[in-house]
């Protein structure tokens, strides 16, 4: 999962401190793993330096906790085409996806669309890998066969997930 | 070898509604199916993915848009959904294959009797229908069998004797109606492998109804239908 991606993607949302921040990324995707305070501060400050987000002033007395940032127009950006952009099917996939599909409905972003892009791409992966089993080894089957139903399991999920938006927004916003 | 150019299409469906009593099933579908390809139609339980087939096929008269069928050159279009049941049913006989889930063979007929039946309804003499039958279960793998009633066979080789059904009049098009449903992943495989295989060399255009995304990946490309409308605009480029 693209931690700094899912951080940008949640500052979209409205400005926010780190502290808030960190907390807010806990609650959605930290049940396995909380994100530490001095990882959440070094990326908001490769942001400010990107350009992504900028601080909003400075609370007088205060350390880094006492900013408050919001999402430039670049940054805002960023994140659609984050949003948007299918990634290769992969084990790791899962998670970014689960992101991208929370972080969509929180900010009242396409989360059909989203999944659709990304259904595609399973598809086209799938595919791919009909074809190389045409002609192919038992072996080279074998792998290719571990792989389709390993993205099947993916499109379940997609699929399962898309009937259920409805839902996970309202509970997301009532959160 | 096929001739036809792969970039037309061969069916096209505009603004395609249908409604069983008040319960809309189609809400306006836009689709064309080129020739040659093989089109996987893919949705969840309900979505009108089966009543899309239907009216494409000629099987069920659309309540509004239309549907046209252009053969190949030479050949007028045929706008699919004005016909009255008489062509529609010689259109089905003679241009379009089916087959279902269910292989619905009829269990009282020999596996190469079951073949040959489209041809007897066309007009072929039995003994050439019974030879161009025997041929075409060779070609699926089946030589040896056609004496088999269905029940005699296991569910792969009934449905590949429902494949070879479909295909022995040389269809244009074959719709499919998730042909593999009832089969395990293995018997699925040998059924998609074979089927597929034939439907490039003669050049038959493929629309295949599946829930299975397994299934969907031997096709060229696919739709999806949710809700009774197509919902699959997004092409990755790569």
């Amino acid at each position: 999962m693209n931690n700094t991606l899912t951080l940008l993607g949640l500052l979209s949302k409205e400005p926010s401190y780190g502290y808030d921040l960190k907390h807010s990324y806990d609650r959605y995707f930290g049940t396995q793993k909380a994100l530490a305070f001095g990882q959440v501060y070094s990326t908001l400050a490769r942001m400010v330096r990107d350009e992504l987000i900028r601080a909003l002033g400075e609370e007088t007395g205060g350390g880094p906790d006492r900013k408050k940032y919001e999402v430039t127009p670049s940054g805002k950006a960023r994140v659609r085409q984050w949003l948007f952009t299918p990634d290769v099917p992969s084990e790791a996939l899962q998670s970014e996806l689960f992101a991208k599909t929370v972080v969509a409905l929180l900010i009242d972003d396409d989360a059909d669309r989203l999944l659709d892009v990304q259904r595609s791409e399973h598809m086209a992966r799938m595919r791919e890998l009909t074809r190389l089993k045409k002609d192919a080894d038992l072996l080279q089957v074998l792998m290719c066969d571990h792989g389709l139903f390993h993205i099947e399991a993916d499109l379940r999920w997609i699929d399962l997930t898309m009937a259920r938006l409805t839902q996970l927004k309202k509970e997301l916003q009532s959160a | 070898m096929s001739t036809i150019d792969p970039r037309s299409p061969i069916l096209s469906a505009r603004g395609v509604r249908h409604s069983f009593g008040q319960t809309e099933a189609l809400r306006g579908i836009d689709l064309d199916v080129h020739a040659g390809e093989v089109l996987a139609v893919m949705g969840p339980s309900g979505s009108g993915k089966s009543t899309l087939l239907h009216c494409l096929a000629g099987v069920l008269v659309p309540t509004g848009g239309s549907v046209t069928y252009s053969p190949s050159a030479g050949k007028s279009p045929v706008e699919i959904s004005s016909l009255g049941e008489p062509k529609r049913t010689r259109l089905r006989l003679t241009d379009f294959g089916f087959v279902f889930q269910f292989g619905q063979l009829l269990p009282e007929l020999s596996a190469v009797d079951n073949v040959s039946i489209p041809m007897l309804l066309g007009g072929t003499k039995r003994s050439e229908a019974m030879r161009r039958s025997a041929d075409m279960l060779d070609r699926l793998g089946l030589d040896g069998l056609g004496a088999k009633l269905p029940g005699e066979l296991s569910g792969g080789q009934a449905q590949r004797v429902a494949v070879a059904r479909a295909l022995v009049t040389s269809p244009a098009v074959l719709f499919a109606d998730e042909p593999t449903g009832s089969l395990d992943s293995l018997g699925s495989e040998n059924v998609l492998t074979i089927m597929l295989e034939l439907v490039r060399e003669f050049g038959t255009t493929v629309v295949m109804i599946t829930h299975d995304a397994r299934t969907a990946a031997y096709a060229d490309r696919e739709v999806i239908v949710r809700d009774g409308v197509t919902g699959a605009g997004y092409r990755v480029s790569t």
